[in-house]
């Protein structure tokens, strides 16, 4: 056995951004299926896709939507940084994409939000 | 030796389809705010999306790479956090992509044929 | 400034606990002076290693106040919080005792890595010219400054969740090796580091650049040598 580190070894951007691209990405995975199996529905035809629809169109439902469109911004603009690190001459952490991340991932989810309301 | 190749080509195939992916979900982002402007309702998004064969195309693809793109995040995971390796954890990534696949097609084909 | 510093001290091995002691604080006191003074004035019995005590030998390594770090050259101003330390082994490596930890996997990770040079000249040859400005010796000046303390290693979560994963600092070596120009190994090499236990398992958490001591940045090199993978593989030559 050996000893592990705790938070205070893991506090800083770079680690952060990891975090939130693969909690993103877990939950992505996870609504994926669903996300499938609801659109599924048009293949019994309109009523069906209706009926799903109609049993979505509630508060929470909204705010899951609302949750899951900010974390695939989050991941795309996250996995866009590994990308760049990955395959381009080295330009350090790029940590300056970390904060632009943030800031799409804002964006995504005000524009959604506001596209729901309109 | 060769499975350190092979997971260095695994690592590859997760690559390539993150640079699909990444293509796509901009667009499918677009399409998102798009569309839920003034609510869903089957009729609006059928009369979309029916017969339109390009939309099709492009979803297709979409499917595709993250039929590719996540058994290999979750198979990370599940290796690093739960300590799942091995042949069973393979297997289990495998029937991920598939159900993936082909969930993902069949919700296609009932929005476009 | 306080008078006397509250330091915790790890003591034992891996089941073992901190022990307090109290350290007058002085002028440009670093950690390691910290941990001299406990082992001199208060308890002989403490164990931990250091040698050069300028950032030279890499012997010095902790994790202080959960952060690990070369102790020879942390000033304790940067790092007690209101007077207080916390001094522990590193992370990731078995404890032999108290601040020691036993480093045999660390440098074993290093051979596996194929971190080991091998040229085709003699010593009856003529010197190799390698051109300063060149990619390839930029490249490899980038990561050569490594003293092996293992701080990366130990600051590496990878390394925690994948007990085979070679770790930073054997793949900053590789890549160091891999843009030798006079290196004969590198293919061999390459598939060393390939895969799950190499390159591949990096997922740019940047802990290792962040609190490397030399300011070596082995993300660098680790994104480099997937490249590098990629390449010969299209070339065939993996
Ligand atoms: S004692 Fe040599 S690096 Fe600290």
């Amino acid at each position: 056995m050996k000893r592990n580190n705790d938070f205070r070894a893991r506090a800083h951007p770079a680690y952060w951004a990891f975090l939130v691209h693969r909690i993103s990405g877990l939950a992505l995975a996870v609504f994926l299926p669903l996300h499938f199996w609801l659109l599924g529905q048009a293949i019994h035809g309109e009523a069906a896709l209706d009926g799903i629809l109609g049993f979505t169109d509630r508060t929470a439902f909204r705010f899951g939507e609302w949750g899951l469109v900010v974390l695939l911004a989050l991941h795309l603009m996250g996995g866009v940084r590994l990308l760049l690190i990955e395959f381009l001459p080295w330009s350090g952490l790029r940590k300056n994409w970390i904060a632009g991340a943030l800031g799409f991932g804002v964006a995504a989810g005000l524009a959604f939000a506001l596209a729901l309301i309109s | 030796m060769t499975s350190a190749i092979s997971q260095a080509k695994l690592w590859y195939w997760q690559r390539i389809s993150a640079m699909v992916l990444a293509l796509c979900v901009l667009g499918h982002l677009a399409v998102i705010i798009y569309a839920v402007r003034g609510g869903l309702s089957a009729a609006e998004i059928l009369g979309r999306t029916q017969g339109n064969w390009l939309l099709g195309g492009f979803y297709g693809l979409f499917v595709l790479a993250c039929a590719v793109h996540v058994p290999l995040g979750l198979t990370t995971i599940a290796a690093e956090w739960l300590g799942w390796r091995g042949r069973s954890a393979d297997v289990a990534a495998a029937l991920v992509s598939g159900l993936i696949a082909i969930m993902g097609w069949r919700a296609i084909y009932g929005l476009i044929a | 400034m306080s008078t006397n510093l509250e330091v915790k001290v790890w003591r034992g091995r891996e089941q073992g606990g901190f022990t307090s002691y109290k350290v007058p604080r002085r002028d440009s006191q670093t950690v390691l002076d910290v941990v001299t003074y406990i082992q001199r004035q208060l308890d002989p019995t403490l164990s931990y290693r250091f040698a050069c005590r300028v950032g030279m030998c890499g012997s010095c390594a902790m994790t202080v106040n959960g952060v690990a770090r070369w102790t020879c050259r942390t000033s304790v101003a940067k790092v007690a919080v209101d007077g207080k330390l916390e001094i522990a082994p590193l992370a990731n490596l078995p404890v032999i005792k108290d601040l020691t930890t036993d480093m045999v996997e660390f440098f074993d990770k290093w051979a596996q890595a194929k971190g080991q040079f091998k040229g085709r000249h003699s010593r009856h040859d003529d010197f190799a010219r390698v051109e300063p400005t060149s990619r390839e010796r930029i490249a490899a000046n980038a990561g050569i400054e490594c003293i092996g303390c293992g701080i990366c290693y130990a600051s590496c979560d990878i390394v925690t969740w994948r007990p085979n994963f070679l770790g930073p600092a054997a793949l900053n070596r590789a890549w160091t090796l891999a843009n030798d120009v006079r290196d004969t190994r590198w293919v061999e090499r390459l598939r060393a580091v390939a895969g799950d236990a190499g390159c591949h398992s990096c997922h740019t958490q940047g802990s290792c650049s962040e609190r490397c001591p030399k300011r070596i940045e082995p993300t660098a090199g680790i994104a480099g040598l997937k490249r590098l993978v990629a390449k010969s593989a299209i070339r065939g030559e993996l």
